[in-house]
């Protein structure tokens, strides 16, 4: 028998972990989309009655799916447009600052997010920190929004922030001031600067941060529950519901698998675009 | 490619007589209290390969940055073709830089690379390519490097790249740092050449800095020497040369003997850190060092084939190829000598060797 190398031995343990951290629960959870609805027969019973229910024209589980991929494209898209001026500030103009204007940043990472969420719940609610404060200034009450699609929204930009701004300025750090020097020694004007040397070398670190988020976001499910008050349902939400009220764990697999495979693919289309070898031109 | 039909070459005798294309006058770049750069007065000729050398750290690159707008000068004035360019930005100036990185852009092909000055510039794609492929063949790139990543490109390939691009930019002066320092000797040496054919081919001014004066003496026109923010000595590369005003230049421009001396009377003086007496072409200050390349010192059979002879016993020798190098003691000094033909020394031994040179072949510095 041959025996192993001494790298296959040492990663041994790493591979014991990811088989039972990782795969044997994502097969499990495949296993289950598969049972007899309402039941626990995994690995014992094999159906599609879980995958036909909610493909029948008259679930409106579809919508769920909508509504979160939706919210996360356009919470990818936000965070894109605020986090890469941060960014930049960061990686380029906020000199020895930096440091301290990143931990800002990260500070609230230590923090709870469900806590945080409330927080937020106690600032914008009728009588809270924003409605009494306002009030007490004389100038009316607070606006409205919380338990409002763009309180969901909001809420989401929130707590992924730091999950694209740091991407994007690891990103925009890459590349090297010499070439930016060069442009403008070339007669580009600062838009061009941006538009034929900044971006396409920073776009590692952008896709990065939008892979990053989009797949969190399409995971997340405190901010439309606290935030939002359900006023839309992400399929997150549907999933929970399945498993835990519901206790149709069959069902909730099944959702959960089809979630797995649209992130899946959007994912990987996400990391096609990623050429790293080519625009390090190693390729 | 270039607007000039015809070739400009400096003329040495007559460079006052046209106004400069390039006037630094009295320019100072501060950093805190340190001064990189202190007040600097420099005339550039149009046409000509002028090279700025200095050890590192001299503010060489901080006055090629400031002519480039890369940097903002604290006190002085640049003037291109006689108007005041201090606060134009550097992409509204007709000049461009080959950077000591080339900062070729990776993400873009040899020829997106090359075209990239006139697609900012709004060029049509056809004649960017066109113009691309023109300079490719002048600066002996095969046509089929155009779609290539420029990053698969070998050192000296890279090199031709960044040039051609700074080309593709048609700019009245280019500006170099130091581009060839991270190539192996052999390529360097044939670059060297190399960007001098091409200055003569194309006409434009060239403004060079560099560490080594070995290769400011092979492509310049004229040289001017820079330490501690200040150019010390500016000439022709003979001038620096033959002439160097003070030991700075002159131990600049490599291996040297170097004496201390101390004037007796006339033309005579002596050694200060060593016992001798040395002959001078003229007198000068009281002062000063005697300074005598290594290929103007022999080895002698008879102490009256030279005017200065010096007692020594020889340390060792090394072949230079088509000459060979002495390396001798006399005292605590260590001197060199370089000769075409191998001396006959195989009765000298440990013995003492004499070895000699001319007045007229040594020069005297101040300082």
């Amino acid at each position: 028998m041959r025996t192993l190398s001494v790298g296959a031995r040492c990663s041994l343990p790493v591979y014991a972990l990811l088989v039972l951290g990782f795969i044997a629960p994502l097969l499990t959870v495949v296993a289950y989309s598969f049972a007899t609805p309402r039941s626990f027969d995994a690995f014992r019973s094999f159906t599609f009655d879980n995958y036909r229910v909610i493909f029948d024209p008259a679930n409106t589980v579809w919508m769920s799916f909508a509504w979160s991929l939706a919210l996360a494209a356009l919470v990818v898209a936000i965070l894109t447009i605020v986090a890469y001026p941060i960014a930049y500030g960061l990686a380029r103009t906020f000199g020895r600052w930096s440091s301290l204007i990143s931990l800002f940043f990260v500070f609230p990472l230590f923090v709870s997010e469900n806590i945080r969420l409330y927080g937020w719940v106690l600032f914008f609610i009728k009588g809270g920190v924003l409605d009494g404060s306002l009030k007490s200034l004389g100038l009316g009450g607070g606006p409205d929004v919380l338990f409002t699609f763009g309180a969901t929204l909001f809420g989401m930009v929130y707590v992924y922030l730091p999950f694209m701004l740091f991407p994007i300025t690891l990103g925009l750090s890459t590349v090297p001031r010499d070439l930016v020097e060069a442009g403008r020694d070339m007669g580009a004007s600062r838009f061009q600067i941006w538009r034929e040397i900044e971006l396409p070398l920073a776009m590692p670190g952008i896709l990065i941060g939008m892979l990053l988020t989009f797949v969190l976001a399409v995971g997340a499910v405190a901010e439309a529950k606290v935030l939002g008050g359900q006023s839309i349902i992400v399929i997150t939400h549907d999933i929970e519901i399945a498993f835990t009220y519901a206790q149709n764990w069959p069902l909730g697999s099944a959702l959960s698998v089809l979630l797995m495979i649209i992130v899946g693919a959007l994912s990987m289309l996400g990391i096609g675009r990623l050429d790293l070898d080519r625009i390090l031109g190693r390729r | 490619m270039n607007s000039q039909p015809s070739v400009v070459r400096p003329d040495p005798g007559r460079t006052e007589a046209r106004p400069p294309v390039l006037r630094v006058a009295a320019l100072v770049k501060a950093f805190g209290s340190a001064r990189a750069v202190d007040r600097i007065d420099l005339d550039v000729q149009a046409g000509e390969f002028l090279t700025i050398v200095g050890p590192s750290g001299c503010g060489k690159t901080t006055l090629l940055r400031m002519l480039a707008g890369l940097e903002v000068p604290s006190s002085g004035d640049i003037l291109l073709n006689g108007a005041r360019i201090n606060d134009l930005p550097p992409n509204k100036r007709p000049t461009c830089m080959v950077f000591q990185s080339l900062a070729l852009f990776p993400h873009r092909s040899v020829g997106e690379n090359i075209a990239f000055p006139l697609k900012v510039r709004s060029v049509k794609p056809a004649i960017r390519t066109a113009r691309a492929l023109d300079l490719m063949k002048l600066m002996r790139l095969p046509a089929d490097y155009f779609s290539r990543n420029v990053m698969k490109c070998s050192g000296g390939e890279r090199q031709r790249v960044a040039l051609a691009r700074a080309f593709a930019y048609d700019p009245e002066i280019l500006f170099f740092d130091e581009p060839l320092s991270a190539l192996d000797y052999k390529l360097k040496k044939s670059l060297e050449k190399e960007l001098k054919d091409i200055h003569k081919e194309t006409g434009k001014t060239f403004v060079y800095i560099t560490h080594s004066l070995e290769e400011a003496m092979v492509m310049s026109d004229r040289i001017a020497v820079m330490n501690e923010g200040r150019i010390v000595q500016i000439g022709t590369p003979a001038d620096i040369y033959t002439r160097p005003v003070n030991r700075f230049v002159a131990e600049f421009m490599g291996e040297v003997n170097i004496f201390p001396v101390r004037r007796r009377a006339g033309v005579v003086y002596d050694g200060t850190d060593f016992p001798g007496q040395f002959k001078v072409s003229a007198a000068a200050s009281a002062e000063g060092y005697v300074i005598v390349r290594p290929e103007f010192m022999r080895i002698l059979s008879r102490r009256d084939e030279a005017e200065n002879v010096i007692e020594a016993s020889l340390y060792n020798s090394y072949s230079l190829g088509s000459r060979t190098q002495y390396r001798l003691t006399a005292g605590d000094k260590a001197l060199i000598v370089e000769q075409s033909r191998a001396a006959d020394l195989s009765s000298a031994g440990d013995a003492r060797v004499l070895v000699g040179w001319n007045a007229a072949d040594a020069l005297f510095v101040g300082d």
